[in-house]
C-alpha cells in the first residue's frame, strides 16, 4: 500500500518528465499514449488506495525519508492519506484523467503538443504532491509547483503576448498569497518548531497567542491561490490558456487548493473565530460579486471564470461557517460540472473555430444537441436545481450555513447568489443554444471529447452519490435547527433564478439590451473595477517608483564617489596645463600658505 | 675697512629689502611670459636670497653666509648657462620665446 | 651712513621693478645690472667686501654678459618690443603682484614680530671665506663643481643638437 501511495504522484512526475525531456522523439501519438496513461496509472492506482483505505479505515503516512535538519528544525516529509486525501486524490486523478483524455484529441495538431502534456502531467504530480502532503514544506512545494504549471500552461501558446501578460498577472497576483503563505510557515515553525501537519493541528488545540495571524495568513495564501476578493483578479485572465487547462487548472484542481488548505488545517481556523468569519464574510461577498460579473459577460469562458469563482466563494464561505464537510462535498461535485462545462464549451469553441463570444453564439441547439445536453447538465448542477450533484453540496453548504451561524450577511448574499447563479447558468444557455443562428457550426464529434464529457454528465447528475470517506475527519459541530422558511427559500432560489433567466429571454429584450449597456453592467463586466482600481492603486505607483529608480538610487552612492574622484581628477587635469608660470604661481601660494601657517 | 664704514642698521630692514627683492623677482617670474624676461627675474630672486644670506652672515660676523652667496653664485652660474642654451635652441625651433606657447610638459 | 643703505636698497628696487616691467630687453637688462650693482654696493656695506667683488665680477660681469650675447643673437628689434607690450596687457598683472605683496607682507610681519635690533654688522672679509669654503665646506664646493661641470656639459650638448638641427631645418 505504502508503495502505491508514492505512486500516485511519482507516475505523472515520470511521465512529465519523460514528455518534457523526450517529448519531441515520441510524436503526437506517443506523447498522449504518456500524458493520458501515467494518469490513467496513477488514477487506477488511486483507486486500488482509496478502496483499500474504505475498508482499513485508518488514515496513514508513508515516510519519505529525511529532507533536512537546519537549526533544530527537521523536516522528513511524507505521504499522509486519509479521508480529506481520498477525496482529493480521487477528484484530481480522476477528473485530471478524463480532461487528459479530452485534450489528447482537443490539443491534436497544435505546436507543442508534448510540452502540454509535460506541462499538465507535472500539474497533476504537483497536486497530488499538494493534497498528500503530510508536512506544510512538502505542501508548499507542491502549492508552488501547481502554481508554476498554471503559469505555464496559462502562457501556453506563447507566441501572444497577451497570453504571456495573462499569465504573469496570474503568476505575480498569486505570489501576493504565497508569500503570506510561506511567512505562515516560518510562523509555525517559530511557534511549533515543526512543520508537520498532524502534529502542528494537534498542538493548535493548546491556542498559542499567534493563532489568529496564523489562520490569517494562511486564509491569504489560499485567498490568493484560489482567487477569492481582493485577489481575484488573475482568474478571468488565466482563460487565455487551452480550454481543457481552465477545465483542469482553473477550475477544477488547483484553485480549490485554497479550500483544501483550510480544510486540512480547519482545527488552527477553529481556535481564530474572527478569522472563520472573515472566511465567510470573503466566500460570500467573492460569490456574490462573482456571480454578478458572471451575468454581463460576453466570453464564454470568462462566464464560466468567474462562475468559478463564484462557487469558490461558496466553498470558502461553507468553511467560515464550519461546514467543512460541505465544502469538500461542493469541491468535489463543482469539479465535476464545472469541468464538464469547460469541456463542453471548449468543444463549442472548437466547433466554431475558436470563437468565444456569446453575442455571435445561438441556435446551436440544433446542430449541437450533445453539447446542449452537457451544458443543459452542467447549467443544471451550477444552478443546483434539484437531483443534480450541485444541488446536494450546494443545499449542503446553505442549510448548514444557516444552521451554524445563523443568518449573518454573507449567508444572505449566499442566497442572493444561488438567485443569480441560476440566472447566469439560465442566460448562458438560452444565449449559445437557442434563438437565432449566428454562425453554422462545424461540430466535432471525435470520440476522445464525447466520452469524457459522458462520463462528467453522469458525474455531475450522479456525483452526490458518490460516498465520501471523510468519517469523522471534521470535528462535527453542534447545529442549531433550521426554520422551514429557510429551507423553501433555498430551494426556491434556483427556481427563481431560472424563471427570471426564462422571462427576460422570452419577453424582456427591450429591458435586456438597456440593461446590457448601462453604466452597472459595464462595472460588473470589468469584475467590479477590480483591476483597475489595482491599476491605480498599485501598479501606477510601483511603475512610477521603478521609472524613479532607473537609475537605481543607491548606486547615486558610489556613482558619486567615482563622480567626485572624476572631478578631481578633472581639475587637477586644468591645474596641469603646461604653462610654467602657473606652477610657479601655485609654488608662491604654496609658499605663502607655509610661511602662514608656520609663523603664526 | 674701518669700522666707521660699516654702519648700525636694523636687521629687519635689510631681511625685509631682501624679501622685498625676492618678491619683484617672483612677480617677473608669473607676470612675463618672455622666456628672457622671466631668466632676469629669476635672477632677481636669487639676489634676494643671497642678500639675506650675506646679511646673516654679517650679522653673525661668520663667513658662512657669504659661503652660500658664493654657492648661490654658482648655482645661478649653471642655471643661466643651461637656460640660456634652451632658450637659444627654444628660439630656433619655435620663433618665439612665449613661455605659455610649450604647454607640451602637460602631455 | 644709513641714509647710504636705505638710497642704494631703494636704487635696486626701482631698477628691480624697471627690469620687471621693461618691453626692451637689453634696457631691461641694463637695469639689472644696475641692481646687482646696488647690491653689490649693500655687500660692501654690510663688511662682505669678497662678496660684493664676486658680485660685480661674475654676476655683472660673465651672466650678464652671456645673457647680452643671447639677446643679440634672437635678436628681435622693434617687433618683440611690441610683443611685449601686448604680453603686458593690464589684466594679467593682479594676480602675480597680489601674490607677490602677500609674500611680501607675510616675511615683513615675521621679520619685524622677530624685533629686529639694530645690529653692527661684523665685517667678513675675503680670506675668512676662503678658509670656511676649502675648510668645512669642501663638501659643498666639489658638489658646486660638480654642478658647474654638469651645466657645462649641458649647455654644450644643447648646442651641438641645434647645430645639427640648424643643418636640416634651415
Amino acid at each position: 500500500m505504502a508503495g502505491a501511495l508514492i505512486g500516485i504522484p511519482l507516475l505523472p512526475l515520470l511521465g512529465s518528465a519523460l514528455l518534457l525531456l523526450a517529448g519531441k522523439r515520441l510524436g503526437e501519438r506517443g506523447s498522449a499514449a504518456v500524458g493520458v496513461g501515467s494518469v490513467l496509472l496513477a488514477a487506477l492506482l488511486t483507486a486500488w488506495v482509496i478502496a483499500g483505505f474504505v475498508a482499513g479505515g485508518e488514515p496513514y503516512t508513508v515516510t519519505l525519508g529525511q529532507w533536512f535538519s537546519v537549526a533544530g528544525l527537521t523536516v522528513t516529509p511524507g505521504l499522509h492519506f486519509d479521508g480529506l486525501a481520498a477525496v482529493m486524490t480521487g477528484v484530481i486523478t480522476g477528473v485530471g484523467l478524463l480532461i487528459h483524455w479530452y485534450s489528447a484529441a482537443y490539443m491534436a495538431g497544435e505546436e507543442g503538443y508534448s510540452r502540454y502534456f509535460g506541462y499538465l502531467n507535472l500539474f497533476v504530480a504537483a497536486m497530488l504532491v499538494l493534497v498528500l502532503a503530510d508536512n506544510f514544506l512538502l505542501l508548499y512545494l507542491g502549492w508552488e509547483g501547481v502554481g508554476l504549471c498554471s503559469y505555464l500552461l496559462i502562457g501556453f501558446w506563447y507566441r501572444e503576448p497577451a497570453n504571456g501578460y495573462a499569465a504573469r498577472k496570474a503568476f505575480v497576483v498569486t505570489r501576493v498569497g504565497d508569500v503570506a503563505l510561506a511567512v505562515a510557515l516560518f510562523m509555525l515553525v517559530g511557534q511549533f518548531g515543526t512543520l508537520h501537519i498532524e502534529t502542528v493541528v494537534d498542538r493548535a488545540w493548546q491556542q498559542t497567542p499567534g493563532t489568529h495571524w496564523l489562520a490569517l495568513l494562511l486564509l491569504i495564501g489560499a485567498v490568493g491561490k484560489s482567487a477569492q476578493l481582493p485577489l481575484q483578479t488573475w482568474l478571468p485572465d488565466a482563460m487565455a490558456g487551452p480550454t481543457p487547462v481552465s477545465a483542469l487548472i482553473h477550475a477544477a484542481t488547483m484553485v480549490t487548493a485554497g479550500v483544501y488548505l483550510i480544510a486540512r488545517s480547519h482545527e488552527l481556523f477553529l481556535m481564530a473565530p474572527p478569522v472563520m468569519d472573515l472566511v465567510a464574510l470573503v466566500g460570500g461577498l467573492t460569490l456574490f460579486l462573482a456571480a454578478c460579473s458572471a451575468l454581463v459577460q460576453t466570453d464564454l469562458k470568462r462566464i464560466l471564470a468567474y462562475s468559478t469563482i463564484s462557487q469558490i466563494g461558496y466553498m470558502f464561505f461553507a468553511l467560515g461557517t464550519g461546514a467543512f464537510s460541505a465544502a469538500v462535498f461542493h469541491l468535489m461535485t463543482h469539479a465535476f460540472f464545472k469541468a464538464l462545462l469547460f469541456l463542453a464549451a471548449g468543444q463549442v469553441i472548437l466547433s466554431l473555430h475558436h470563437e468565444q463570444d456569446i453575442r455571435r453564439m445561438g441556435g446551436l441547439a440544433r446542430p449541437m444537441p450533445f453539447s446542449l445536453a452537457c451544458f443543459a447538465i452542467g447549467g443544471a448542477a451550477l444552478a443546483a436545481l434539484p437531483l443534480t450533484a450541485g444541488f446536494y453540496s450546494k443545499d449542503a453548504i446553505l442549510m448548514n450555513g444557516y444552521a451554524l451561524a445563523g443568518g449573518t450577511p454573507a449567508w444572505f448574499l449566499a442566497l442572493a447568489g444561488a438567485l443569480v447563479t441560476a440566472l447566469y447558468s439560465a442566460r448562458m444557455v438560452l444565449r449559445v443554444f437557442f434563438g437565432e443562428a449566428v454562425t453554422r457550426p462545424d461540430p466535432d464529434r471525435r470520440p476522445a471529447l464525447v466520452v469524457p464529457l459522458a462520463v462528467l454528465s453522469v458525474l455531475s447528475l450522479a456525483g452526490a452519490l458518490i460516498p465520501r470517506p471523510l468519517g469523522d475527519f471534521f470535528a462535527d459541530l453542534g447545529r442549531g435547527g433550521v426554520p422551514e422558511t429557510v429551507h423553501i427559500a433555498v430551494l426556491a432560489m434556483p427556481w427563481l433564478g431560472l424563471a427570471m433567466g426564462l422571462g427576460f429571454w422570452r419577453y424582456g429584450g427591450a429591458v435586456r439590451d438597456r440593461w446590457q449597456d448601462s453604466a452597472l453592467a459595464a462595472w460588473w463586466r470589468r469584475g467590479w473595477g477590480f483591476d483597475t482600481a489595482y491599476q491605480w492603486l498599485l501598479i501606477r505607483p510601483f511603475i512610477g517608483l521603478a521609472r524613479a529608480n532607473r537609475d537605481d538610487i543607491a548606486d547615486g552612492l558610489t556613482a558619486a564617489v567615482t563622480a567626485s574622484g572624476r572631478a578631481a581628477n578633472a581639475g587637477l587635469s586644468a591645474l596641469q596645463n603646461g604653462r610654467i608660470r602657473w606652477y610657479a604661481a601655485f609654488i608662491a601660494a604654496g609658499a605663502i600658505l607655509t610661511i602662514a601657517l608656520v609663523g603664526r | 675697512m674701518t669700522d666707521q664704514a660699516l654702519m648700525a642698521l636694523p636687521v629687519s630692514h635689510g631681511l625685509i629689502f631682501a624679501a622685498a627683492l625676492f618678491c619683484v623677482g617672483l612677480a617677473g617670474v608669473l607676470i612675463r611670459r618672455n622666456v628672457i624676461f622671466m631668466l632676469m627675474s629669476l635672477e632677481l630672486m636669487l639676489n634676494g636670497a643671497a642678500f639675506a644670506f650675506v646679511l646673516a652672515g654679517a650679522v653673525h660676523g661668520n663667513a658662512d653666509g657669504q659661503v652660500m652667496f658664493v654657492l648661490i653664485l654658482t648655482l645661478a652660474a649653471a642655471e643661466i648657462a643651461v637656460a640660456l642654451a634652451l632658450v637659444v635652441h627654444l628660439f630656433h625651433w619655435r620663433r618665439s620665446l612665449d613661455m605659455d606657447a610649450l604647454d607640451e610638459v602637460r602631455d | 651712513m644709513q641714509a647710504l643703505f636705505y638710497i642704494t636698497a631703494i636704487i635696486a628696487l626701482a631698477a628691480a621693478a624697471r627690469v620687471v616691467t621693461g618691453v626692451n630687453a637689453v634696457h631691461a637688462l641694463l637695469h639689472l645690472i644696475v641692481t646687482l650693482l646696488a647690491v653689490a654696493l649693500l655687500f660692501f656695506m654690510l663688511g662682505a667686501p669678497f662678496a660684493a667683488a664676486l658680485e660685480i665680477i661674475i654676476y655683472a660681469g660673465a651672466i650678464m654678459v652671456l645673457m647680452v650675447f643671447v639677446i643679440m643673437m634672437l635678436n628681435q628689434g622693434d617687433a618683440a618690443v611690441e610683443n611685449e607690450r601686448l604680453w603686458l596687457s593690464g589684466r594679467l598683472w593682479w594676480g602675480p603682484a597680489a601674490l607677490a605683496a602677500i609674500l611680501l607682507a607675510e616675511t615683513s610681519y615675521l621679520v619685524l614680530a622677530g624685533g629686529g635690533s639694530g645690529v653692527e654688522p661684523r665685517p667678513v672679509d675675503g680670506p675668512a671665506v676662503g678658509r670656511a669654503l676649502y675648510g668645512p665646506y669642501l663638501l659643498a664646493v666639489e658638489l658646486a663643481s660638480i654642478l658647474l661641470m654638469a651645466a657645462l656639459v649641458g649647455a654644450f650638448h644643447l648646442s651641438r643638437k641645434l647645430r645639427g638641427r640648424g643643418r636640416t631645418q634651415p
